[in-house]
């Protein structure tokens, strides 16, 4: 890992100044992405700019229609908060299921965001439960904010402080994990919420997080396994690895959304 | 360069780092704290497991710096002069190791556990050690000396 000047603001106004400030400046939250890229040289920031000191980012606050999620809550907080239990169960077994008790303990839901892995969990989430992506400057829905593989609707100073979830009548999250990384080989979150019934697909396109129009507009009619049983995902643009193939994948894509219809109940 | 200070077993300890200096390393090379054990360096097989504020992460994992002012206890901090911890003496006891490597993370992650929950069942055991790679026992007798472990700190540290 390159040598860096590391930053340790205590407000939003300081972090962005420290950050723009930078030749090459990069904000960590957990670390837990940032710096495994950063020991592989694939990422070499002049500056890295803490959010762990910056106040205002943590809490988690059930608004009545919405669970709001402070950007620099832990994977462990999201899974054990009782308002995420109690509004969005789903959510909180989605984070439950993040890469092992450490990871948990440390990675955050901002800097997931931020981050962008094409099989990570919390992409999923937010677009099947249509959150909006809360930032120093404005509001973004999930629909604008994942624009591809480790691209996001995020300018290069923007800080993500919060994420906002509308709360569901009935939600699941089901994933076929990596089993050395617990990344998501394909995971599909189908939440039947204000804006409908929505089916998110993460861990199986190089282009990120994904809906499946044919699957929401069959559980629009009847929200059932049977619904979706019938429907083919095609491979094409299907992530091709050691875990998985293209065709292995679209059929594990089925078969999640499949048994997290089920899972709702 | 950096100065970074925290609590470390119970002790202020405080040094010089660089940005990129590991909290692993620090531990290691700079206090000495030789317990913490670098597998990986992946983030993957949870030898560096220790404890900041409270909760067991990977040390490998984590900048010196993003641990400054914090609480951290290594698998040095456990035991008490001669008396080994519960969790220490149930891995002891059911022999849960071999080769021992893994053995410092896998305790610290064990601990962690057990202040959550104080009877795990083997299913939860084998869940929680997720981030923790044992490539000799088989996890068979770690299994059994978390639980054993963590029912004999009773719900305590």
């Amino acid at each position: 890992m390159n040598d860096f000047t590391y930053h340790a603001p205590t407000s939003l106004d300081d972090a962005l100044a420290a950050l723009r400030g930078a030749e090459g400046g990069t904000l960590i939250a957990g670390g837990q992405s940032l710096l495994p890229i950063m020991k592989l040289n694939l990422a070499a920031p002049t500056d890295v700019v803490s959010l762990a000191g910056v106040a205002g980012l943590d809490g988690i606050s059930d608004d009545g229609d919405s669970v709001t999620v402070g950007a620099m809550c832990t994977h462990a907080q999201v899974a054990g908060s009782a308002a995420v239990q109690g509004r969005i169960p789903a959510l909180a077994a989605m984070a439950d299921g993040i890469g092992d008790a450490q990871v948990r303990n440390a990675g955050t839901i901002g800097g997931s965001l931020a981050h962008n892995d094409p099989a990570a969990d919390y992409p999923a989430a937010c677009v099947a439960l249509g959150a909006t992506i809360v930032t120093d400057r404005r509001e973004i829905a999930s629909d604008d904010y994942f624009q591809g593989m480790f691209m996001t609707a995020l300018e290069d100073d923007e800080i993500i402080t919060a994420v906002r979830f509308p709360v569901p009548a009935r939600a699941a999250y089901a994933k076929f994990a990596n089993p050395a990384s617990k990344y998501a080989v394909a995971g599909v979150m189908v939440a039947d919420g204000p804006a409908g019934v929505r089916v998110a697909v993460t861990g199986a396109s190089g282009d990120g997080v994904f809906r499946m129009a044919g699957m929401e507009a069959a559980l629009g009619g009847s929200f059932s396994a049977e619904a979706v049983a019938g429907i083919g995902v095609s491979s094409d643009g299907m992530l091709s690895d050691t875990a998985a193939g293209a065709e292995y994948r679209a059929h594990l894509v089925a078969v999640m959304a499949k048994r997290a219809v089920e899972a709702c109940g | 360069m950096p100065t970074v200070r925290m609590t470390v077993n119970g002790m202020e300890r405080s040094g010089t780092v660089e940005g990129r200096t590991l909290l692993v390393d620090f531990l290691r090379e700079h206090l000495g704290l030789t317990g913490t054990h670098v597998g990986c360096d992946t983030s993957q097989c949870g030898a560096c497991v220790v404890h900041v504020n409270g909760s067991s992460v990977k040390s490998c994992t984590c900048l010196a710096v993003q641990a400054d002012g914090a609480d951290v206890t290594t698998i040095e901090g456990l035991a008490n002069g001669a008396d080994l911890h519960p969790m220490q003496e149930a891995f002891r006891e059911h022999h849960g190791l071999q080769c021992g490597f893994c053995t410092p993370g896998m305790v610290m992650s064990a601990v962690d556990l057990a202040n959550r929950d104080s009877d795990p069942s083997e299913h939860d055991v084998r869940e929680w050690l997720e981030g923790n790679l044992c490539r000799c026992t088989g996890y068979h007798n770690i299994v059994k000396a978390v639980q054993a472990g963590a029912r004999a700190m009773g719900g305590g540290s």
